[in-house]
């Protein structure tokens, strides 16, 4: 854990070094009880974060984890199983386990193991891990001093700065070798005005697959300005009106209701199981024509991209609907065989621990004909939506929610009280036909969202213009 | 060597703590976990996951010149320890100095350890196989259960059995291990307009003899998945909300993260300087109790080594105190009340064991009979509390109450209200208290929420 080079030992040179000799012995042991499939993925991951609070800072943290997890599907069953030490024998059992998913047929050898060649969609020349700690910590003082000069009524603030480097090694027996090295990095400030009794907290924040120099065009002043603002805007905020009615999302962050209310449907899994609303529906009408969607791992440096998924595949740019027209589905190595279709660069893991699942990457609403400004102009009464605190989905129906933490009364065609702490509910199919204004001012969130699914966490990025939503439900207190 | 021997785990933290002093640490807390996992899945018949894993890992704490560093390692050889624990106490130069980092008092240090019945040897008699046809016994019952249902997310096994260990360079060093197995089967029923509708039923317990029958937890699922067919807004308006024991859970959760002392010293918490006063109607008794025998949030000591104790948090609708570890008391004035969490990866933080809603007098079945129209929440999604305010608004599903009966099913709503209204508009709480989870409630009754549809 000293500062200078990080590297895995099972990379070239490393002190357990991995060749494709050694994964193809481990391969045939993974498939000697007759799967279809295996593939091994090692991983290294360092960690490191700083706090800051109460103007000094509070604790440093580091951490290291390393294993390899193997996989072995047979059909649509698939065996799984991971160690954490880099021994032969260690190795070996992890595979022998995974191994018994099959319990017969004939046993396949691996194919010959090649070295894929994969893009660079995060080149950092040196990784913030690597480097030195008083540059981030400074990092940290600035954005406290801007979050309490921002107003004598901020009374509290801490910031955050979270890092990591990720070296991964994926195996198959279909003979694909990959390896990456996946730094990610995310900043935040929170905040809470005090006055006259009545309190509020914001956050500011961002990040993504950078070293250092994201600071030039994102300084921490911005950030601890950013909470700021928003906990003292907050306090003057009146309760939010209950029903369906019109509601405008603002460019950038908004995208986390795409994410919910689109983007997990799509997910294949649920499709190959019939377990989406989505289901059968390809080359279907599915939203607005108004609406393109794409998923798109290759947006440089942004939180959600991958030069290589999980399972060895390149990371790439998917249009899933088109023009309001339901094109693909975002897939993972099971469900591409169930569909019949390439790769789509969606297999991710939370770490080696897990087994990898069709996931998004960054995920965009591109940009419509509309001025923003005419958006709003066109609501009589409604709701202007500007920050995000998460969403959930249930795949099953499409039944989202999304929660608001900076959000505004529309009063004839403009944007007045702050709102309190608000949900939208809707369904996904029914919420993206009533797209009925699209602005030209798209924008990518900030990184700083984590997709939950089946209880493994992956970092992802999201992206919109300004949209008018002609009717939804606010979740609000006043009738 | 086994991943979960309670003893072995214990030396590799005491040796950890002895190494930062060694070191130039002022002190040093190790924690250990050993546990391994075993994890089926069954859907449509077939199996469609069999995971099994163990591991370990290592998390340290060491203080120098009241600087603060938090480390942790999967690699517990000998040679790797030491210069884990070496770079630790250096990385603790890059923290400031807080008066507030030292070592617990000794004299509030667990002393015994009582036995709180965690393990349970027939635990690890399940191998994969065994899971599996659970899992399968389960999935079936539930398609059996009727003809609409007609998909299935499938029906999963799940087994932890694991062991921690603490140290500190005080002297104190404890351990106990556990078991914990749980089923969840997961039916899906096709709704009109295609519309997809999903329900799950689950049973977990410490001990594999009080599990549920599989064929029970299928059946149990497959009755509230058919039951939500036709679920559709209703029209926005105030009423009375009742909340069934699966989603007022989450209702304790967040209120547990306004008495956390970590959200009171952070002024993070609509609760400040609240203790004494009322914040709930008197129906509502809080407690958080690690201490119940074969309780699955027990523990006998916490994050911080103190001894477990059960903390009356709300008595008959009034706050009787927060719940600190010891760095937040510290930084409140006060005195730990034994609520310290803590995992390898991170700092100890508050946490509950078992976090209980005390039951009622009233039958679960009267709450709803009381009721001319109103809603009852099953389920409940998406983030909607501030902390700073109370603000509470969160999705909804369940069943429209009208004339003291179970309606039709409602899904696609939100329910909002402020929290300190919300906690003293209950007006019912019921008597249908269990222990599966480690927050737990009964069912209850607020007289009055917004609900926002149509």
């Amino acid at each position: 854990m000293a500062q200078g080079k990080l590297q895995a030992p099972f990379a070239p040179g490393g002190s357990t070094e991995i060749d494709a000799a050694l994964a193809k012995r481990l391969l045939e042991l993974a498939l000697s009880a007759g799967g279809d499939y295996a593939d091994l993925f090692f991983e290294y991951r360092a960690g490191a974060d700083y706090v800051y609070e109460d103007e000094r800072v509070k604790a440093v943290g580091r951490g290291i984890t390393l294993g390899l997890g193997v996989r072995v599907t047979k059909g649509d069953a698939t065996g799984y199983a991971y160690c954490e030490e880099l021994t032969w024998e260690a190795m070996a059992e992890a595979a022998r386990t995974a191994a018994q998913i099959a319990q017969s047929g004939q046993s396949h050898a691996p194919v010959d193991i090649r070295a894929l060649t994969i893009p660079s969609f995060y080149p950092v020349g040196v990784p913030t891990l690597e480097t030195l700690a008083p540059a981030k910590l400074e990092l940290l003082r600035r954005g406290d001093r801007a979050a309490r000069a921002y107003d004598p009524r901020i009374v509290k603030v801490s910031c955050s700065f979270a890092e990591e480097l990720k070296e991964i090694l994926i195996v198959t027996s279909d003979g694909k070798l990959a390896r990456d090295r996946q730094p990610l990095m995310r900043y935040g400030v929170h905040a809470i005005a005090e006055d006259k009794g009545k309190r509020q907290g914001g956050s500011g924040g961002g990040g993504g697959r950078f070293g250092m120099e994201y600071f030039d065009a994102h300084p921490p002043e911005a950030h601890g300005k950013e909470a700021a603002r928003v906990a003292v805007a907050m306090l003057d905020a009146v309760d939010a009106p209950a029903g369906s009615m019109e509601v405008v999302l603002g460019a950038g962050d908004s995208g986390i209701l795409l994410h919910e209310a689109i983007g997990h449907g799509l997910e294949a899994d649920f499709n190959r199981k019939q377990t989406s609303n989505y289901s059968g529906q390809l080359g279907k009408r599915v939203a607005s024509e108004l609406c393109t969607v794409v998923d798109d791992g290759t947006i440089t440096h942004d939180r959600g991209a991958i030069n290589v998924d999980d399972e060895g595949n390149p990371g790439r740019k998917n249009v899933l609907i088109e023009n309001g027209i339901l094109r693909a589905y975002m897939q993972d190595q099971l469900s591409c065989k169930h569909f019949g279709v390439e790769p789509s660069g969606n297999g991710r893991r939370q770490s080696f621990r897990h087994n990898p699942l069709p996931r998004m990457t960054n995920t965009a609403l591109l940009a419509g004909p509309h001025d923003p400004e005419e958006i709003i102009k066109s609501v009589k009464r409604g709701v202007y939506a500007k920050r995000f605190s998460g969403g959930q989905v249930n795949i099953s129906n499409g039944d989202f929610v999304f929660s608001l933490t900076e959000s505004y009364l529309i009063e004839d065609g403009k944007v007045t009280a702050p709102l309190k702490g608000v949900n939208l509910i809707g369904n996904g199919p029914d919420v993206l036909t009533k797209v009925t204004m699209l602005g030209n001012d798209f924008q990518l969130s900030d990184g700083i969202w984590t997709c939950g699914k089946d209880g493994q966490s992956v970092p992802v990025g999201v992206g919109t213009p300004t949209v008018k939503i002609a009717a939804i439900t606010v979740g609000g207190t006043k009738a | 060597m086994s991943t979960y021997a309670v003893e072995d785990l214990k030396r590799i933290a005491e040796r950890a703590c002895k190494l930062a002093k060694q070191h130039g640490a002022d002190a040093a807390e190790a924690l250990v976990q050993g546990g391994a996992e075993l994890s089926t899945k069954i859907r449509l018949g077939e199996p469609e996951l069999v995971q099994e894993a163990a591991s370990r890992a290592l998390g340290l704490r060491v203080f120098r010149e009241r600087r603060a560093a938090l480390t942790y390692t999967s690699d517990l050889s000998d040679a790797a320890l030491d210069r884990f624990v070496a770079e630790s106490v250096e990385l603790a130069k890059l923290a400031e100095p807080d008066e507030l980092n030292e070592l617990p008092p000794r004299d509030q240090l667990a002393t015994s350890l009582p036995d709180l019945e965690l393990w349970d040897d027939a635990a690890l008699s399940v191998d994969a196989k065994g899971a599996l046809e659970r899992c399968k016994k389960g999935e079936a019952a539930a398609r059996a259960f009727s003809p609409k249902v007609t998909n299935s997310e499938g029906a999963t096994y799940s087994r932890v059995v694991g062991a921690s260990a603490f140290a500190s360079s005080d002297g104190f060093c404890g351990g106990y291990r556990g078991t914990y197995q749980s089923l969840v089967v997961e039916p899906i029923c096709d709704d009109a307009d295609g519309k997809k509708r999903n329900g799950f039923w689950w049973t977990a317990d410490r001990f594999l003899s009080r599990l549920q029958d599989p064929e029970e937890v299928g059946r149990e699922a497959a009755r509230r998945t058919v039951a939500k067919l036709g679920a559709e807004k209703i029209a926005t308006g105030e009423m009375p909300v009742v909340f069934d024991p699966e989603s007022g859970r989450a209702l304790l959760r967040a209120l547990f993260s306004v008495i956390s002392g970590g959200a009171i010293y952070r002024k993070s918490s609509y609760l400040l300087d609240r203790e004494g006063t009322s914040v709930a109607s008197p129906l509502v008794t809080i407690v958080d109790d690690p201490l119940i025998p074969r309780g699955p949030g027990s523990r006998p000591y916490d994050g911080d080594g103190l001894a477990s104790r059960k903390n009356v948090v709300v008595d008959a609708g009034t706050l009787k105190t927060y719940l600190f570890d010891v760095y937040s008391a510290r930084k409140l004035g006060r005195q730990s009340n034994g609520c310290a969490g803590r995992g390898v990866g991170g700092a100890p933080h508050v946490t509950t064991s078992n976090f209980i809603l005390q039951k009622g007098a009233t039958r679960a079945e009267a709450i709803v009979g009381g009721v001319a129209r109103g809603l009852y929440v099953t389920e409940m999604m998406g983030f909607g509390f501030n902390a700073v305010t109370g603000d509470f608004s969160r999705g909804a599903g369940g069943f429209l109450i009208e004339n003291g009966k179970l309606g039709r099913p409602v899904s696609e709503i939100t329910i909002g209200a402020n929290f300190n209204d919300l906690w003293h508009g209950i007006d019912a709480v019921g008597d249908d208290l269990d222990l599966r989870s480690s927050t737990a409630c009964p069912t209850f009754r607020v007289s009055k929420m917004m609900v926002a549809g149509r």
